[in-house]
Formats: structure tokens, sequence, C-alpha cells
């Protein structure tokens, strides 16, 4: 491995992004259970280390594109905590300004090309973003998260073969969960799997551990130096395990508790933890970060709470410019 | 004036286009041959494999990709082919292009052009005939175009790549090779004017796109009669020109809409009823349209898709004895 050993500060900080991510979403599941949050949230527990540790190997200028699933990937990416969290709860000064929620988290500030309600929507839109940026004389790269269940739509094998004819630096990575929806991936996923399908177009990939975020950073990294040095893409396939059901309301009856609890023995908070006590960080400061994470969470949620819902008319506002509501084409009368 | 076919007329402007603004670039299947209609002849060679991408035949990614790369500040004109062929990349055109600002609250803007060949076209059957803009009207935060003449491609073309919006550009598929006598200048063309092909105080006609050169026949013949004809080309279909139709309604009492492709729920359904809703002193209303069955083969079954001069001409008179 050629990058450069992790000083402990370092990995405080990846396990601090990760904590981020599992409260944020911890939190806004209870409050949608509790009637606080509108919609339905789709958690990505027990899967943080994939954004984080491919997110820290990216910079600003890099891109993403994500999925249903993909609270952790704008976290992970530097999107506003709280812009997000008050589009969540669907209030003024949302990042989407309250049109988007959960589903369409998205936080172009930082290059985050958004989250997306079509299972492997984000791959096409990938590829295209490495081709613009190509065009317009960047050396940006574009790191597309989909899960397995996407590896069985069409796009997925387009992206492929697109980003290999064309040599677009686009980091493939398969956040492979273990479910599609309510069902073993395993049941409905023919072959070997995501890395035989990628390396079938020439597309050169790794199978990692999805929850060592530090395994998952080196890999990312190494491929990122690869594809900015004008490789072509690359393929990561990250093996990891959905803790919750497949939305907030999903009880995930069709999984054994054994599974489950052998899965939370490998929770990714957990194997960091461990990096960090190897590395010489006390249990008590792990715990120091875990209640800033905390604090910091339960602020910005009480900021969502008491936060104005956006006026009606912002209905009818950003759909577009030629032709909007606004210009009186409306016929049938639009009710207002 | 020159003598020009509409594809010539459209890579020229296209070529016009690309010259003013580095950041537009074309992507589609076989467009560095100039596409099937030669509507990109030249490009290749003028702009380079950069700007004119060939691509493979990947519906959904071509229109999937151009959306990324507009997210990243480029322009790109996506080539559809034929409008059959954007049904494989419906995802990416109604679920991605059409929403992106709205549903990211105005963060991102999809400046692409959807171009879509569209249109009967004798022989080519149910899966290369086929006439839909309709449905993309009903989409919101799309544009819909659907010009019928050379210099209103030329000029709605340049709006569509300076615009901002999404547009989705259909061209006369049947119309690609007919030649039209051209001025010098071909300057862009405000999106939701209609343009009025005969003026009269009998009978307002409205069509667009394929069927306006028969509308015009039918025109002319109804004219040879006597009857004052208003007839008027939309042009594009969102915005529509909802005004110059119901003022010319208010005047005839008359309308006949005539629409290339299935009349159920088509585009004309909501012209239609929008003069219903609308107009004043209103003595006749009727849609002429395709019927609803997939297009044929045989050209005597073919047949039955096709607006013709002589059905339109029939259909104003019925029209003027109410």
């Amino acid at each position: 491995m050629s990058s450069p050993p992790m000083t402990a500060d370092h990995l405080a900080d990846l396990y601090r992004r990760m904590k981020t991510i599992r409260v944020f979403e911890d939190t806004c599941v209870a409050a949608h259970k509790a009637g606080e949050i509108p919609g339905y949230i789709h958690s990505s527990a027990g899967q943080e280390a994939v954004p984080v540790g491919v997110c820290s190997a990216l910079e600003t200028r890099d891109r993403i594109t994500s999925t249903h699933r993909g609270h952790g990937h704008g976290l992970a990416k530097g999107a506003d905590l709280q812009g997000m969290m008050l589009e969540l709860y669907g209030r003024v000064g949302g990042l989407c300004g309250g049109k988007g929620g959960s589903m369409h988290v998205a936080d172009f500030s930082v290059g985050m090309l958004g989250a997306n309600g079509i299972v492997a929507g984000g791959i096409p839109i990938a590829v295209g973003a490495a081709q613009g940026l190509r065009l317009m004389g960047s050396d940006a790269v574009v790191a597309c998260f989909f899960g397995d269940g996407a590896v069985n739509r069409g796009p997925f094998l387009e992206g492929l073969n697109w980003a290999a004819v064309y040599n677009l630096p686009v980091l493939f990575v398969c956040e492979d969960n273990t479910f599609s929806a309510f069902t073993h991936s395993a049941t409905t996923t023919a072959g070997p799997g995501p890395l035989a399908r990628a390396e079938s177009c020439g597309v050169p990939g790794e199978r990692i551990d999805g929850n060592d975020v530090i395994a998952i950073r080196a890999a990312a990294a190494q491929m990122v130096r690869a594809m900015r040095a004008g490789g072509g893409p690359r393929f990561l396939w990250c093996k990891t395990y959905r803790f919750s059901g497949h939305v907030s309301v999903d009880p995930a009856a069709y999984r054994s508790q054994e599974d489950l609890d052998a899965a939370l023995k490998r929770d990714p908070l957990l194997v960091a933890r461990g990096r960090l006590a190897a590395a010489g960080v006390a249990a008590a400061a792990v715990d120091g970060v875990d209640a800033a994470v905390e604090a910091e969470i339960a602020r910005v949620q009480a900021v969502a709470r008491s936060a104005p819902f956006p006026p009606p008319p912002e209905a009818f506002t950003d759909v577009q410019d030629i032709g909007s509501p606004a210009m009186g084409l409306t016929a049938p009368e639009a009710v207002r | 004036m020159n003598t020009l076919t509409m594809g010539e007329v459209a890579a020229r402007t296209l070529a016009d286009e690309m010259r003013r603004d580095g950041r537009i670039w074309v992507l589609g299947e076989d467009v560095q041959a100039g596409g099937i209609f030669q509507q990109y002849k030249g490009l290749f060679q003028e702009f380079g494999g950069l700007r004119v991408v060939n691509t493979p035949i990947a519906e959904s990614t071509i229109m999937g990709a151009g959306l990324g790369a507009a997210l990243v500040g480029t322009r790109p004109v996506i080539e559809m082919r034929i409008a059959d062929f954007v049904m494989p990349a419906i995802d990416e055109l109604v679920n991605q292009i059409a929403k992106v600002r709205y549903m990211f609250g105005g963060q991102a803007r999809a400046s692409v052009v959807v171009r879509v060949p569209h249109g009967l076209h004798p022989g080519s059957a149910a899966q290369h005939s086929q006439v839909i803009e309709g449905w993309f009207v009903n989409v919101p935060g799309l544009v819909v175009a659907a010009p019928s003449t050379a210099l209103d491609l030329a000029g709605l073309l340049r709006t569509a790549v300076r615009s901002d919006d999404p547009v989705v550009f259909f061209e006369p598929k049947a119309l690609f090779r007919t030649p039209a006598d051209m001025p010098d200048d071909w300057p862009a063309i405000a999106f939701g004017k209609a343009a009025r092909r005969m003026a009269g105080d009998d009978i307002t006609i409205v069509s667009w796109a394929q069927a306006m050169p028969a509308a015009c026949e039918a025109g002319q013949a109804l004219a040879a009669d006597g009857v004052g004809v208003d007839l008027f080309d939309l042009r594009t279909l969102w915005p529509w020109d909802e005004e110059a139709i119901l003022a010319s309604a208010a005047r005839t009492g008359r309308v006949l809409v005539v629409q290339e492709g299935v009349g159920a729920a088509g585009f004309g359904a909501e012209v239609a009823s929008t003069v219903a809703e609308k107009a004043t002193g209103l003595k006749g209303l009727k849609r002429l349209t395709s019927p609803r069955i997939p297009v044929p083969f045989a050209p005597t079954l073919e047949e039955a898709c096709f607006i013709r001069p002589g059905a339109i001409a029939e259909a104003a008179r019925a029209l003027l004895r109410r």
C-alpha cells in the first residue's frame, strides 16, 4: 500500500464522520416514527464505512452520485449537516428548500450531485459528469455509489461500458448491503458477483471488507490516484450489511435474528473503535467523540424542529423558466 | 436566398451555436457520420471527437450522461435518433432531467437539448413511426418544441441550446430532406409564439409538426373556395400560444385542431379543452387525429394514421356548416 500510515487523529476523524452518519440517521428514523419527519427514511446504518472511506480519498472538486439511501454519501462528502436535517424535516433552509426530502438530498457546493429515487439512476449521471469534467479541462474524478440491487439493472452495464470506452475517471462503488429492498440479493443475482461484471468490461477493481473504513480508504485512494493519472475507471465492491429494514417502516422480517446478530458484531463503528484502540487511542476519548456527535445532532435537530415550513407559493418556483407556472400557462386552471 | 434541406439548416445552425459557445457538445449514435438525417453533417470534422461524441446504442446512458455533463457545467445536445428510442431513456428524461432543478431546490440546472426526430415515416411501422410529443407536455420541468419548417427549426434550435431549461426538441423526420428557400439570417425564435401561416375570419385551424404541410394544403384549397382560414403552426407545445389561438377563436368561432398521432390524451386534446373552457362565442370545435392504433406497416393499413389535406378541408367545411 502506497498510502502513508494513518495517524490516530485521521482515524478519529473518520470515526467521527461515521458516527455522525449513524446518529443522524438513527435520530431521523426516530423522528419519523414520532411523526415529526414526513415520508420515510432509508437508513444506511451499518454501511457508514463505505461513504466515509471513499469520500476521504476525494477532493472537494471531485463529484459523487448517490442512491435513495444517500444521507451518508452526502455527509461524507461534506454536505451541510444542518441543511440536511432541515431538508428531512421539510423546512426552510433545507438543502433543497424542502422540495426534495430524504430521497433527494443534494449539496452541489461540495460536489454531491444528489441522492436518487431510482435504483441505478446515478450511474449514467456519474459517467456523464466525468465526461463533462474532461470537456471542461478538469482533473476531477467522480465516485458513483450504488447498491447490490443496481447491478441487475441495464444502466449498470451501460455505465461500465461507457466509462471504459471513453476511459473516464469514474470510481464505481458497489455498496453491497446484502439486500435488494426486501429480498436477499443473492437470490436474484446470477454469476460470481458485481466485480466479475465490471471486469468483463475491462474495468479493474477489488472486493473489499465494506465495514473497514481504513481498508476502503486505502483502496479508494490508490484507485483515485490511478484515475487522476488517466488510468480510466475503477471498481470497488464493498461487502457490508444493512442493519435496518429497507425503509423506516420495514421490520425486516425476511431475515433471521442470527444473521443480524452476526452483522452487528461486525458493526463498522466497532471495527473502527478496534483500530483506534490499536492506535493507542483510549476508549474514553472515543466516548468523548460519541458525546460530541450526539450533542451536535441534538442541536441541529432542535433547529430543524423550530424552523418554519416553506410557504405554499414555493411549490411553484424552480420548475422551469420557459413555460413556468408563473407565466400563467396553467390550463386547466391550477388549484392555488 | 439559399436553397437548403432542413437537415442542412439544422447542421449549420448547431455549428453556429457551437462556435459561439464552447460548452455545447453533441452525443448520440452515429453523430460523427452526420446523424441518420445528416442533421449533424460536418460537425465532427469541425469540432472533433471531444465535442461530437459517437455513443454506444445505450439510450439510458446517452440521456443520463447528457444530464451528468450538464450538472458539471457543459451544455449537451442529446441526439435520440428517433422518438421511439426515447422510451429506453424515459427514466433519465422524466425522472431525472425534468426534475433535478426542482427536487434539488434550484441547486442544479439540466441545460440540455434532447433532439428527437419524430413523426409518421412511410413503411416504418409500429416502433419507428410514433408521434409522442404530447407525453412530454405532461411532464413539469420540460420545454417542448415541435417545428415544421426549416427556418423555425433553426430559430427554435438556437433558443433551445441557449436556454437553461431542458428542451425536448421534436424534429419532423419526414421533412428533413425537403428543400427550403432560406433567407441570409436565421435568428433565434422565442418559445410560446405560434406562427400564423394564413389569415382569415371564418375558421381557426391549429396544427404543428408534420401535420402542417397537409394543413397548409387544405387551407389553400379552402381559401380558393373563398373560406377565410386563420391557420396557426404552434411551433412549441410547452409553452404554447394559448393567447393567439383564443384570440383567433373569439373572431372565427370555429376551431379545428389537426394532430398527427393518437388523439386520446394527445396534445390536440389540450388545445381543444383549453378552447372549450376559455373561448367565447364558440360555434364549433373539432379534433382531427390519427386513430388509437399502433402504426401499421402495409400502405393500405398505414394510411389510416395519416392526416390528409382532403380530410382536413372536409372537417373544416363540416364545422363551417354549424
